[in-house]
C-alpha cells in the first residue's frame, strides 16, 4: 500500500466552495496525511526538517491548489525553493525522493475550452504545468498528469460534487498502488 | 522557660503569624488583618503569651522605615516631581483641615487649645504600612484611588516632621523635664532653633549626596566581590545609617529612607536592593501588625466600651469626610473617592510615635494618651475590614457599576471572549478583535477606564478579575476562550488557579511580563503564553540589521527563526529549571540569562536555508565540466 501525502496550499480556502468540498471527500485513512501549508505556515518560516521527514515517510506526493496565475500559490514555489534541496533533492547524491509520485489536483477559474490552444488562455493546463514536470524529472520522481477541475466559477454545487466524488476515487486508486520509491522501502 | 527571652517571644509571635495569615489570605481578608487578628489572640487580652508589646513595637516601626525605602526605590525623582500636586495640594488640605476640625472639637469639649492642637496633629495621619499593603495586596496601587491615598500618606510623612518639632513648643513641662525623659535626646536639642534648621536641611542635602557619589561606588564594589550576603548587609547597613542619622538630627527615619530610596531609584543596583530588603521589610512590618493587635486594651473596651467606641467612629468619620470632599474637589469619581476616604479615614503608626513624644513632654494625660492609643490601635484593625466592606458591598453598588444592567428588550450577548485587563496590553488585543468582528466581555479594575469603554458600546464588568462571582457575572461559564492580560503577575496566576477550579472548560490565553513569569505560568499548565516585550524587541533587532546594511527580508526571517528558537529553548529550559532554588528574583534573572546566552552560541547556524545556497550545486557543475 503506498502512502500518500496531500501538501495543500491554499491562502484563502474560506472562499472557495471547491476546495472545502474537495478536502471533505478526502478519505480517512491512516495512509493518507493531509498537510496544510498555508495554515501550518503563515508566516512562510517552512520546517525544513519537518518537511524533509515527511516526504521521506510517504510514496505519493499529491500538491492541491488553485491555479493563481497559471501556477502554484506563492507558499507552495517557496516550499519547493526551501525543501527540494540540491545534495538532498536532486544532484548526484539526491535520491531522497527517487521513484515516489508526484501529481497536482488543481482548480481553475477558467473553462477546459478557454485552457485550449485556441481558447483564450492559449495554452493547456498541463503546458503551464512543464516546470513542474521538470522539477519531478530532476527529482528522479514518477510525473503523473494532473487532476484537473475546470470553470470552478461558474461550478453548480452538484457537479462539485461529482468531481470531489471523482477525487477521492482518484485516492483509494492510489492507496493500492505499489509503488517503488527507494528511501520509503529503505524505511521498512 | 524564661518568658521574656527572645527565642520564646519569636516561637509565639511567628506561630501566631505563620497560622493565622494564610487562613486571613485564605478567607480573602488579607494579610494585614490576619497579622491584626494573630496579634489580638496573643495579646494580653485572649492568650496573654507575650508580656509588655510595646519593645516589639518600637522594634517592628522599622518595618516601616523598610517600607519607604523600598518606595521610595521604586519611585523616580521625575515620577515624583510630576506627583508634586496631590502630594501638596490634596495632602496638604487633608493634614490641615484633618487637624484645624479635630482642634477645634477637642476646645469645644474643654481642652486647653495647645492639647487640642497635639490631639489634632496626633488623628490627623493615616497609617502608610497598612493602606499601602493592602492597596498592593489588592492590585489597586495604579487605580486613581491607590495614587491619591499614595500622594496623601508621602505627605503625611513629612508633616510628621514639623510636628515632631512642635509637640515640645506645646509642652508645659520645663526645659529640663524635656531633656531628662526625653531619651533620644541629643546634643542637637540644646542648639538654638537656626543651627536645627540648618543641621537638618545638611542632613538631607548630606542623603542626597551620599547616595549619589558614595553609595554607589560601595554597591558596586560590594557587588564586584559577589558575596551575596554582603550585598545584603550593605543594603541594611545603609538603611540603618540613615536611621540612626534621622533620629540624631530630630527627623523621621522614615522619611529619610524614603529619599535615600529616591536617591537610588534610578541606579543599576535598584532591583538588587529592592529585592534584598523585601523579605524583613515583610517580617518586620507583620511583626509591627502583630504589635498594634497584641497592644489593643481591651479592658478599656470593656470599661468604657460607648466612650472608645465613640472616639474610634467619630475620628474615622470626621477623617473620612474630610478625605471625601476633597476627594472630589479633585476631581475622584464617586467609587474611587469612596475608597480613598475609608482606606485613609483610620489613624496612623505616627500616633504613636507621637504619643509617646507628647507624653514624654508631659503634654496630655497618661489617661487620655491610653484613650487615644486604644482608638488608634482599633481604627487600625477595621480598616482591613472597610477594604472588604468596599470590595464587597460598596463598590458593586456605587458609581461605576460592576455590571451595567441591559434593557430587558435588548437579547442577552453571549460573548465568546472575555479580555481580563483592558490596560496597554488588553486595549490592542480588544481592539484587533473587535475590527475582526470576535464579540468581547471586558473585566477591568479601574473604573474611568470601565465608563470610557461603556460609553463606546463595550460589554465591561468592574472589579478585581480574579474574583469567581465576577467571571461568572460576565460569562466565563459560557465563553470559549479567556484572555488574561492584566498587569500584576500574581494576580494572574490567581486567575489561572480560580479558573481551572471554576471554569475548566474556559481555554486561557496569558501574558507574562519576562520569562521568570513564563516559567511560573508554565507550571501552572499554561499552554498559550505570550511574553510582553518579546516581539517589538525583536522587530527593534530587525530594523537594526536593516539600518547596519542587511536586507530586510533576510533580516525578517533571522527574527522569525530566532522567536521559534526561542520558544523552544524556553520549554526546554523550563523542564530543568528548578524554581525551589530561587529565592531571589534578580538573581535568577542572571543565571537564566547565562544558560541563555550559552545556549544562543549554537543560535546562528539556525535559519540557514540551504535551498537558496547554491555553493554544493556550483561545486558540481565544476566537477562535471
Amino acid at each position: 500500500m503506498a502512502r500518500i501525502l496531500l501538501l495543500f496550499a491554499h491562502p484563502v480556502l474560506e472562499k472557495s466552495r471547491v476546495h472545502r468540498e474537495l478536502l471533505q471527500h478526502i478519505p480517512k485513512h491512516a495512509a493518507i496525511t493531509f498537510h496544510d501549508l498555508y495554515e501550518t505556515y503563515p508566516d512562510f518560516l517552512i520546517d525544513v526538517h519537518k518537511e524533509k521527514r515527511l516526504l521521506l515517510e510517504h510514496d505519493s506526493i499529491l500538491f492541491q491548489f488553485p491555479f493563481y496565475w497559471y501556477s502554484a500559490p506563492a507558499l507552495l514555489k517557496h516550499w519547493m525553493e526551501l525543501v527540494l534541496e540540491h545534495g538532498w533533492a536532486y544532484g548526484k547524491n539526491g535520491t531522497a525522493l527517487s521513484g515516489k509520485i508526484w501529481m497536482n489536483i488543481i482548480t481553475c477559474g477558467g473553462s477546459f475550452e478557454a485552457y485550449q490552444p485556441n481558447g483564450k488562455n492559449h495554452f493547456t493546463v498541463e503546458q503551464f504545468s512543464y516546470h513542474f514536470e521538470q522539477t519531478a524529472r530532476l527529482c528522479n520522481m514518477d510525473y503523473r498528469p494532473p487532476f484537473v477541475i475546470y470553470g470552478t466559477h461558474k461550478l453548480e454545487p452538484q457537479t462539485i460534487r461529482e468531481e470531489a466524488m471523482k477525487y477521492q476515487l482518484l485516492l483509494q486508486n492510489l492507496l493500492t498502488e505499489e509503488v517503488v520509491s527507494q528511501n520509503t522501502l529503505e524505511l521498512i | 522557660m524564661d518568658q521574656s527571652s527572645f527565642l520564646y517571644q519569636a516561637l509565639v509571635y511567628l506561630t501566631a503569624a505563620v497560622l493565622l495569615v494564610p487562613l486571613a489570605k485564605k478567607a480573602g481578608l488579607g494579610s494585614v488583618l490576619g497579622y491584626l487578628v494573630a496579634g489580638m489572640l496573643i495579646g494580653p487580652a485572649f492568650l496573654n503569651l507575650v508580656g509588655d508589646s510595646s519593645d516589639v513595637m518600637h522594634a517592628a516601626e522599622f518595618g516601616v522605615v523598610l517600607m519607604l525605602f523600598v518606595i521610595g526605590l521604586e519611585l523616580e525623582p521625575r515620577l515624583l516631581w510630576k506627583m508634586r500636586n496631590p502630594i501638596l495640594g490634596l495632602g496638604g488640605l487633608q493634614v490641615l483641615c484633618t487637624m484645624a476640625i479635630v482642634m477645634v472639637l477637642a476646645m469645644m469639649m474643654g481642652y486647653d487649645w495647645k492639647i487640642a492642637l497635639a490631639i489634632g496633629m496626633i488623628v490627623a495621619p493615616s497609617s502608610t504600612a497598612i493602606v499601602l499593603q493592602t492597596l498592593q495586596e489588592k492590585g489597586l496601587m495604579k487605580s486613581e484611588a491607590g495614587q491619591s491615598s499614595f500622594s496623601v500618606l508621602l505627605f503625611q510623612d513629612i508633616a510628621v516632621i514639623p510636628m515632631l518639632a512642635i509637640l515640645p513648643l506645646l509642652g508645659s513641662g520645663t526645659e529640663a523635664a524635656t531633656s531628662a525623659s526625653h531619651q533620644s535626646a541629643s546634643w542637637i536639642d540644646h542648639q538654638p532653633a537656626w543651627i536645627k534648621t540648618l543641621v537638618v536641611l545638611g542632613a538631607v542635602i548630606f542623603i542626597i549626596f551620599a547616595g549619589r557619589k558614595l553609595v554607589r561606588p560601595l554597591l558596586r564594589m560590594v557587588a564586584a566581590a559577589r558575596v551575596r550576603e554582603v550585598f545584603t548587609a550593605t543594603a541594611l547597613l545603609l538603611v540603618i545609617g540613615i536611621t540612626v542619622l534621622m533620629t540624631k538630627v530630630g527627623l523621621s527615619p522614615a522619611l529619610g529612607t524614603f529619599l535615600a530610596g529616591v536617591v537610588l531609584a534610578d541606579s543599576e543596583y535598584r532591583h538588587e536592593l529592592e529585592s534584598d530588603i523585601e523579605p524583613f521589610k515583610g517580617m518586620l512590618l507583620g511583626l509591627f501588625f502583630i504589635a498594634i493587635g497584641a497592644s489593643i486594651n481591651f479592658q478599656l473596651l470593656v470599661n468604657l466600651p460607648i466612650l472608645l467606641l465613640g472616639i474610634v467612629l467619630g475620628l474615622m468619620i470626621i477623617k473620612g469626610l474630610v478625605l471625601f470632599v476633597l476627594g472630589r474637589f479633585f476631581r475622584l469619581n464617586t467609587d474611587q473617592n469612596l475608597l480613598f476616604s475609608l482606606g485613609l479615614c483610620q489613624v496612623g503608626e505616627f500616633a504613636f510615635v507621637l504619643l509617646s513624644f507628647s507624653r514624654q513632654e508631659q503634654l496630655i494625660s497618661n489617661e487620655i494618651t491610653d484613650l487615644i492609643m486604644a482608638a488608634v490601635a482599633l481604627s487600625m484593625a477595621l480598616t482591613p475590614i472597610l477594604f472588604l466592606l468596599f470590595e464587597r458591598v460598596i463598590q458593586p453598588k456605587v458609581g461605576t457599576k460592576q455590571a451595567v444592567k441591559k434593557a430587558p428588550d435588548s437579547i442577552h450577548e453571549k460573548n465568546p471572549v472575555i479580555i481580563a485587563g483592558f490596560g496597554h496590553f488588553g486595549n490592542t488585543v480588544g481592539r484587533f478583535l473587535r475590527a475582526n468582528g470576535i464579540g468581547c466581555t471586558v473585566l477591568d479594575i479601574d473604573s474611568d477606564r470601565v465608563d470610557f469603554l461603556r460609553k463606546f458600546g463595550f460589554n465591561v464588568y468592574y472589579g478585581d478579575a480574579s474574583r469567581q462571582d465576577l467571571l461568572h457575572a460576565a460569562g466565563a461559564a459560557d465563553a470559549k476562550i479567556i484572555l488574561i492580560t492584566i498587569g500584576d503577575p500574581e494576580k494572574r496566576l490567581e486567575m489561572i488557579e480560580t479558573i481551572k477550579k471554576h471554569f475548566p472548560n474556559l481555554q486561557m490565553m496569558v501574558r507574562a511580563a519576562d520569562r521568570t513569569d513564563a516559567y511560573d505560568q508554565m507550571n501552572a499548565g499554561m499552554l498559550h503564553i505570550y511574553r510582553e516585550n518579546l516581539d517589538s524587541s525583536l522587530r527593534m533587532g530587525v530594523d537594526t540589521l536593516r539600518l547596519m546594511g542587511r536586507r530586510t527580508y533576510t533580516s525578517t526571517r533571522a527574527a522569525q527563526t530566532f522567536l521559534r528558537y526561542d520558544e523552544l529553548a524556553m520549554k526546554k529550559l523550563s523542564s530543568i529549571r528548578d524554581p525551589k532554588q530561587y529565592i531571589n528574583t534578580s538573581r535568577e534573572f542572571i543565571d537564566e540569562l547565562e544558560r541563555i546566552i550559552q545556549t544562543d552560541t549554537h543560535a546562528s547556524d539556525i535559519g540557514q536555508q540551504k535551498g537558496w545556497d547554491e555553493d554544493s550545486l556550483i561545486e558540481e557543475m565544476k566537477k562535471e565540466n
